[in-house]
């Protein structure tokens, strides 16, 4: 891992609007420059995206982009960055997601220029590569209309690139189900890191180009999946909390290989992100429950840079549509945190620690993110030589965290929880820390059907 | 309940799949449902009353503390394997018809879209209360559906979705089963799903969680 030190290494210095490497966009904004700024993600109601509905389709962004920033406009929005996050079939079929990016950008572009009020777009194409099994990393023909997006996108207006990258989806799946945390380790530390090293390259590489930002990849599929199945009661939260920690040295290859953030919303990893490496972020928590739930609604904006609805659909609320609506929600949070840092430090650290109090003990999802804990992962996650190693250690320390916060009363488990914490020790501890030996241990263990060495590089 | 009949039970709902398996520590070094279930056979014991009265039952009590939140999904998972182990010992059973399963079901994640990991629970604990499941995996096209109710008749069929754009081709695909099999039963479940969508698209079951699935199903086999 290229990062050996950390760039905030303090807890208060761990702080919502302010990231030590801000990124300035086209039309302003600052994001992680003294600021909290609103990140609104949506997506259409109930239909089916073809030729025969591309008209209707391309209205509801042109609404919710306009809605959006109208009422951004009203509540006298610092800025906004709308989320493209893209449909299969927008992708699929990148004319129509960038003729949505150009829809969208000429709606920024009308509000930048009428009124002053800046915007960006994120542009976020899906990762068709899941859709062949076993999945072609690196030679899928699919990667042509995600690159294209990338490309042509970004030229229409999507200033801002990420996306979900899905390397190692193949066995966390099954590893997730299973509690299978050497499985997890796999995935994410092996195949994840592998994948992220092959597809963030060619991204940076045309951001570079034109002159874009190569933003952020969240853990999504695995480290969102693992929240939301504990949150259903599926697997142990224990579980889910040390799958978010290992997601960490999976997507912080972003930012190794050029990648400035701000890092996507749904990637709970952001605040270890930045601590290691000083980039903004984007988090969601209280304001994501109309697209899922979760035990981090408050702390989750601890230290955030953007403030994320995860995603809405389009749809007529008692208010008004839907996207507008979470828009409100998202700027009075915002407009909150900000009037605490324009008051200073102290007033910013108080709200910080309401934030914090109010969530760090009612879950270990939660406790891990918690500004000290977050430092104190953070330093195991960079002392190691190899991801692996990196990955084990702040687990480790994680698991420290929450039984030491189990062991003082303070962080109530149930017995089916506590059952996992010695065997999510035993496991860990069974990991080596050199690539080959993990692998060689790991590939018995495995189905080995699911998923194409050669296409990690391996 | 004979002890071995009582034992096998034991097994499949602890998970203990055969004897080398670790899991579950209390059961370490002993039998598992592997070898309990040759065991059976060997004593006689019909195979029959081999799936209805330690596997099914095994099965019907994991589902029913996984609904009441009292264990999670790996336990299952693990039950599940330990049923697996039993039924390779009865494979030829069910092959010459001795043994005969609740019905046939058929579940897929329709296409357009890959989410799967709902389905597999769904799949897991259908299986488990003794029907014979067949997965069609993600994206599965309507073609596919009609082609293997086709193959199957008399089989019910599940569909899964995760997004709302992917919701809409649930009525597609069972627009099209309906049209080529009208008897065909089918079931919807999905985060963005319900049963007012179920009724709109003339599904005949939603539910929210693998375990309505179960019992709508017994409801029907019953």
């Amino acid at each position: 891992m290229k990062y050996n030190k950390l760039v905030i290494d303090k807890p208060e210095d761990l702080m919502f609007g302010i990231a030590p490497n801000p990124v300035k966009t086209r039309r302003g904004l600052e994001i992680g420059g003294g600021a909290v700024y609103a990140e609104l993600n949506f997506t259409l109601p109930t239909m089916s995206i073809n030729k025969d509905t591309l008209t209707r389709v391309n209205q509801h962004y042109k609404e919710i982009a306009e809605g959006a920033l109208e009422r951004a406009l009203h509540l006298n929005s610092k800025g906004v960055v709308l989320e493209f996050e893209t449909l299969l079939e927008m992708t699929q079929t990148p004319s129509i997601g960038i003729e949505l990016v150009k829809i969208m950008n000429e709606v920024c572009e009308k509000y930048y220029q009428q009124h002053g009020l800046a915007s960006e777009i994120r542009l976020t194409p899906n990762d068709l590569r899941e859709f062949e099994r076993p999945a072609l990393q690196r030679t899928s023909s699919l990667l042509e209309p995600m690159m294209e997006l990338f490309e042509e996108g970004m030229l229409a207006g999507g200033d801002l690139l990420s996306i979900e990258s899905t390397g190692g989806k193949e066995v966390s799946d099954e590893a997730l189900m299973m509690c299978d945390i050497k499985g997890l380790m796999f995935a994410l530390a092996v195949l994840g890191v592998r994948d992220m090293q092959f597809i963030w390259k060619k991204i940076s590489a045309l951001a570079n180009k034109h002159n874009k930002i190569a933003a952020g990849d969240s853990a999504c599929g695995f480290a969102n999946t693992a929240m939301v199945l504990a949150e259903k009661k599926y697997i142990p939260t224990v579980f889910a909390a040390l799958v978010r920690v290992i997601s960490v040295v999976r997507s912080i290859v972003a930012v190794e290989e050029g990648a400035i953030g701000p890092e996507k919303d749904c990637g709970y990893e952001g605040p270890f992100l930045k601590a290691i490496t000083g980039i903004p972020i984007s988090m969601e928590g209280k304001t994501a429950a109309c697209a899922h739930f979760s035990p981090i609604g408050n702390i989750a904006f601890a230290c955030t840079d953007l403030w994320s609805n995860e995603s809405v659909q389009n749809i007529k609320l008692l208010s008004g549509m839907a996207p507008t609506a979470y828009l409100e929600q998202l700027e009075y949070d915002v407009r909150l945190s900000n009037e605490a840092l324009r008051m200073g430090k102290t007033h910013s650290q108080i709200l910080q620690q309401l934030l914090v109090n109010s969530d760090v003990y009612t879950d270990p999802q939660a406790l891990i993110l918690a500004p000290e804990n977050v430092i104190k992962i953070s330093k195991s996650l960079i002392k190691g030589d190899t991801y692996i190693a990196n990955a084990k250690n702040g687990a480790l320390t994680a698991l420290d965290i929450i039984e030491e916060a189990y062991n003082s009363g303070q962080l109530k488990l149930s017995d089916m929880e506590t059952t996992y914490l010695p065997i999510l020790r035993v496991d860990l501890e069974s990991i080596p820390d050199d690539e080959s030996q993990f692998v060689e241990m790991m590939l018995p263990m495995l189905d080995q059907s699911k998923f194409i060495l050669a296409e990690y590089g391996l | 309940m004979s002890e071995l009949i009582k034992k096998l039970s034991e097994c499949v709902e602890f998970g203990k799949v055969d004897k080398n398996s670790p899991f579950p520590p209390q059961m370490k070094g002993q039998d598992g449902a592997f070898e309990l279930t040759e065991q059976a056979l060997k004593e006689g014991i019909d195979s029959q009353a081999i799936l209805e009265e330690a596997l099914v039952p095994a099965m019907d009590r994991v589902g029913k503390k996984f609904s009441e939140n009292k264990i999670f999904v790996p336990q299952m998972l693990m039950s599940a394997k330990a049923m697996g182990a039993a039924m390779v010992v009865l494979k030829p059973y069910f092959m010459s018809g001795d043994i005969k399963t609740k019905g046939t079901f058929i579940i897929g994640t329709v296409f357009g879209d890959l989410h799967d990991i709902g389905k597999n629970l769904v799949a897991m604990m259908i299986e488990g209360s003794g029907w014979s499941v067949i997965d069609l995996g993600v994206d599965v096209s309507s073609d596919k559906f009609v082609e293997t109710i086709k193959e199957n008749p008399g089989a019910v069929v599940g569909l899964s979705a995760l997004l709302t754009t992917t919701m809409v081709n649930m009525e597609e695909v069972t627009q099209a089963i309906k049209d080529a099999s009208p008897e065909t039963k089918v079931t919807i479940g999905g985060a963005p799903v319900n049963d007012d969508f179920c009724k709109k698209i003339g599904a005949d079951n939603y539910s929210p969680d693998p375990q309505g699935v179960v019992e709508w199903l017994n409801k029907l086999a019953s």
